[in-house]
């Protein structure tokens, strides 16, 4: 087994999927799936708010589901395919150097304000809007309800995602 | 003729970034640096009695652990009194790594640097110290029981004491018809931003220079109070703040500890070293704020009017004060509001706990002095059976009598006196948005179906926009590229976008070509930093006056060139035209070639720039005298005083009458910051405003035991609000310029969270018809106080008891 050159920690292989490509890394057992994809894959859109599972910042799709990537470790998603921030617009099938529905109505809706939390929010609202895609105001509400942005005061992530929606079917997505 | 893009709700220019995950936030920064962890106090008062690290010494990947005495030179020392007052007669400031002692639970005893973070975590946890229990001190009535010290130096734990008195107000209460007196409370909570802080230092031995990253609201704060600890000469030293998860008055304290030694350990030890705060970091060693008992008398005439107002408070400042006596200051004038009591006296002590120091939180003070004020304005129309908005409105300053000079002395050591506000104006409005008048008639239709609910307001005035001053710095490429640079920081406010619409209307080019840097002392080294609300009316004047500049330099070239009268000139799209004949034009971009005459041709540009081409006046020098080359200008904004912006919310409450859960129903918000830069920004920083307002007044709390424990260090107990919590707002705007500069803006970066504990408060207080007089409420607590109501131990409102009997 290897082991790592600075810290003498066992090293494991691990191959993912990542925004459609495949990833090997060597990781120790211990590696978050949130600084393996930030540290070891340079995917930096992943933000760490807690590490404790509550805020929601770390989130992305593990097979088109959210995750906590603070709460996985990088080990575990072995074999799995891991879409972050940095793959969403390519997932929605937005042209090379466009952004997806979902991107553009938070811009549209100034639905973001520092950005930290943000990558959490897209990830989240992409997979809801997958099997929601004509939501209320107050199921979009709901919706985000897990996650936690200190600056917007909601209001305008609410109108997002229902801005969101619209684009998803304006485009034909 | 180019639409004006002052005052248009464009989308920002920085979001296509953020959401690509593009953003570079301080932990993206720097790859391949050692991590920093720290052993950090876990008891709230204690000398340190040993330190022995030999069990992290061979924890493979461990780079350097250092405790106090490993510190040298000026790092050694304590940390800088940032703003010293003369009221502040005590002072404490902690050392970067303590010595002797520990004052809270979360003080750092410990540096450790390490391959990465996980190593630097399990060395810490190898690391003993052994520690002599103190007596802590944990609340207010702790502190002024002083029972026991926090610091020898402060007798009485008193850290500061300060009195200001207009009128003989303790005269004024005694002669008044009417009396009242209130006792009220008011808990901690914290900025809490989702990004923490951070540091990455970067020591290039080469240059002997020191390269700062930090998640701050002030660069050049960082990088001189660095300088000065490391003995590097300022010149050897920048700090940039890159993209920043909010901030929200948490990190426009400096330096912080870590600040100082992060570079300290990266020059040392010539690598890169990196320290990123974790969630439980920033609950026990950052900063919380709010904290205060009230005690209010007041007298007032059969109108409400108020005739004399005295007010004491104790103001918990926590283990240390680097940031002076700010807060409390800000709360014992900004407490008047929109009001004019005929008589005031105001006085506070400011005391040591061994806690979490206090420093500003968005609103900093002002939502304590708010809650004050407004309870007194309910009290007082509770009293004499009065509508509490009439009450409110006998008791304004009024439109004609501004500016308004109160008599005291405001946080900037200037006089407290507002510029403008129309604040009768501000009251219609609110009353109209949320149907005040109609409020009988809708409390009557909920009670009929056996709900309880209650309407609340509140009224503040916010001091914004602060000196001492800002910069801006505007440059036009020979490729029509406008540079903008300020030196504040930004953690969301869209600067990007707002002060790029500023540049572009000044200078007449298209947005598109406006880039602006904010917080980077190499390209803007005067500034003073993001707090106070102040960034739009300091740094977006400032980039104004720059732009001007570059605007009269470029009509300059132009007349010059063109062979006209620069008053027959006008700038329509980067392009500098004769009015009236548009075809005799000249692009900026070429302006700014011929501004900067060269020797050496090295592209298209800069061929057309050099001292052979085209004829000459060889009579003259290349560079006019009073001219320098570049189509560049920096000019500086420096306001005689704070500008006050203001405002008014409403609520409506809905209460169990069984759970005592408390929903808020409406939440209505009238706001006037004088002009309007960018609406769709400000409406967004007030909607987050309330979103913090609601958190501290229903759910946040900082929960501390006896024994100086903080019981809630995490977002699974500290309750901060998600959307589930927070309502839907709505808002209507006033636009009052301001005087006071030439854009005729006020700030807005506060304002929202500022009066929300005050309208919860009255509105749950309208709902359950007894006082509500401690902050934060859950439905436990409000359960407990029907219990005691019930029970005749507190009373009912007047008009309640009115109303029901
Ligand atoms: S960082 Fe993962 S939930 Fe907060
Ligand atoms: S935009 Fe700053 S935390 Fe959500």
């Amino acid at each position: 087994m290897t082991t790592h050159p600075a810290t003498g920690e066992a090293l494991h292989t691990v191959s993912v999927v990542v925004n459609g490509g495949l990833r090997t890394a060597q990781v120790p057992a211990r590696r978050l799936l949130s600084d393996f994809l930030r540290h070891d894959l340079g995917l930096t859109g992943t933000h760490v708010g807690c590490e404790h599972g509550v805020c929601g910042a770390c989130t992305v799709l593990v097979d088109g589901a959210p995750m906590r990537s603070c709460l996985m470790f990088a080990v575990s998603a072995e074999g799995h395919e891991i879409t972050t921030v940095e793959g969403l617009a390519a997932r929605s099938g937005a042209a090379e150097g466009d952004l997806g529905p979902v991107q553009q109505a938070f811009i549209d809706s100034h639905g973001l304000q520092c950005g930290f939390c943000t990558p959490g929010f897209l990830t989240t609202v992409t997979a809801y809007l997958e099997s929601n895609p004509d939501p209320t105001p107050d199921e979009a509400r709901e919706a985000i309800s897990g996650n936690l942005c200190r600056c917007t005061g909601y209001q305008n992530i609410v109108t997002a995602v229902c801005r969101a929606a619209e684009l998803i079917e304006e485009r034909g997505i | 003729m180019t639409t004006k893009l002052f005052g248009a709700p464009i989308t920002r220019r920085e979001d296509p970034r953020l959401v690509s995950g593009n953003g570079k936030y301080l932990d993206d920064l720097g790859a391949g640096a050692l991590a920093a962890a720290f052993v950090r106090s876990p008891y709230a008062h204690a000398r340190i009695v040993d330190i022995d690290v030999s069990g992290a010494l061979d924890v493979e990947g461990v780079v350097a652990i250092y405790t106090h005495e490993d510190l040298d030179g000026a790092v050694a020392d304590r940390l800088p009194l940032l703003i010293p007052h003369p009221a502040l007669t005590a002072p404490m400031v902690a050392y970067p790594l303590a010595p002797t002692h520990v004052k809270h639970v979360g003080e750092p005893v410990v540096m450790v640097v390490a391959a990465d973070r996980y190593v630097a975590e399990d060395a810490c946890g190898r690391i003993r110290v052994d520690y002599e229990q103190l007596p802590p001190v944990v609340g207010v009535e702790a502190a002024r029981a002083a029972t026991h010290l926090v610091h020898e130096e402060a007798p009485g734990n008193v850290a500061a004491h300060l009195v200001q008195e207009v009128g003989d107000a303790r005269a004024a209460v005694a002669a008044a018809p009417h009396r009242l007196e209130l006792d009220l409370f008011i808990d901690r909570s914290a900025s809490m931003p989702m990004e923490g802080k951070g540091v990455l230092a970067q020591w290039n031995a080469d240059d002997q220079m020191m390269r700062i990253y930090s998640s701050t609201q002030t660069a050049t704060g960082v990088r001189a109070s660095v300088a000065a600890k490391l003995g590097l000469p300022l010149a050897k030293v920048e700090c940039i703040a890159p993209d920043i998860g909010g901030g929200f008055g948490a990190k426009i304290m400096h330096p912080w500890a870590e600040e100082v030694l992060v570079p300290w350990a990266a020059r040392r030890l010539n690598r890169d070293v990196k320290w990123v705060e974790d969630r439980r970091e920033h609950f026990i060693s950052s900063t919380h704020e709010r904290s205060q008992v009230q005690h209010v008398e007041v007298g007032f005439d059969d109108d409400g009017r108020v005739l004399g107002l005295d007010v004491t408070f104790w103001h918990d400042n926590g283990a240390y004060t680097p940031y002076g006596i700010i807060v409390p200051i800000i709360t014992s004038t900004q407490l008047l509001g929109p009001y004019k009591p005929g008589a005031y006296r105001v006085e506070f002590f400011s005391l040591y706990t061994t806690t979490v120091i206090v420093t500003p939180y968005r609103g900093a003070g002002r939502p304590q002095g708010v809650y004050a004020m407004e309870r007194t304005m309910d009290a007082i129309a509770d009293y004499l059976g009065k509508d509490r908005a009439d009450v409110r409105s006998a008791n304004f300053i009024l439109p004609e009598e501004m500016p308004y000079d109160h008599g005291l002395l405001f946080q900037d050591g200037r006089p407290y006196k507002y510029d403008s506000g129309d604040f009768p104006g501000s009251l219609a409005k609110l009353k109209a948005l949320v149907g005040w008048d109609e409020w009988a008639d809708y409390r009557a239709a909920a009670e009929a179906e056996g709900r309880r609910v209650g309407l609340g307001i509140g009224c503040y005035v916010e001091g914004t926009g602060v000196g001492p001053y800002e910069g801006g710095h505007v440059q036009v490429e020979t490729s029509g590229r406008v540079n903008v640079a300020t030196g504040l920081t930004t953690q969301g406010q869209g600067h990007q976008t707002a002060f790029a619409q500023i540049v572009a209307d000044e200078l007449g080019v298209p947005i598109d070509d406006v880039y602006v840097t904010t917080g980077d002392t190499r390209k803007m080294a005067y500034a003073v930093g993001t707090f106070a609300s102040r960034a739009a009316v300091v740094s977006g004047n400032a980039v104004a006056l720059a732009a001007r500049a570059v605007r009269a330099k470029a009509l300059r070239l132009a007349a010059n060139a063109l062979e006209v009268d620069e008053a027959d000139l006008e700038i329509v799209d980067g392009i500098v035209r004769v009015v009236g004949s548009p075809e005799s034009a000249i692009p900026l971009g070429t302006l700014s070639v011929l501004s900067n005459p060269l020797r050496y041709a090295f592209d298209e540009a800069a061929k057309a720039a050099t001292q052979f081409a085209g004829a000459a006046d060889f009579s003259k020098p290349p560079v006019a005298d009073d001219e320098e080359p570049g189509l560049e200008g920096r000019d500086f904004f420096s306001p005689t005083q704070s500008t006050f912006a203001n405002g008014m919310h409403a609520a409506i409450v809905e209460t169990d009458p069984v759970t005592a859960e408390i929903t808020i129903l409406r939440y209505c918000v009238i706001h006037d910051c004088g002009n309007l830069i960018n609406p769709m920004i400000v409406e967004g920083q007030v909607h987050g405003g309330v979103g913090q307002g609601v958190g501290g007044a229903l759910y946040e709390r900082m929960v501390y035991d006896d024994a100086g424990q903080l019981l809630n260090a995490s977002f699974m107990d500290f309750l901060m609000p998600y959307a589930s919590e927070v309502p839907h707002v709505e808002t209507d705007h006033l636009m009052t310029p301001s005087p006071l500069n030439p854009l005729g803006v006020k700030g807005a970066g506060e304002a929202g969270c500022i009066p929300v504990t005050a309208v919860i408060a009255s509105a749950i207080e309208d709902a359950e018809g007894f006082p509500i007089r401690s902050m934060p409420i859950s439905p436990v607590e409000l359960w407990e106080l029907r219990r005691r109501h019930a029970a005749g131990e507190l009373p009912s409102l007047r008009r309640h008891t009115a109303a029901t009997s």
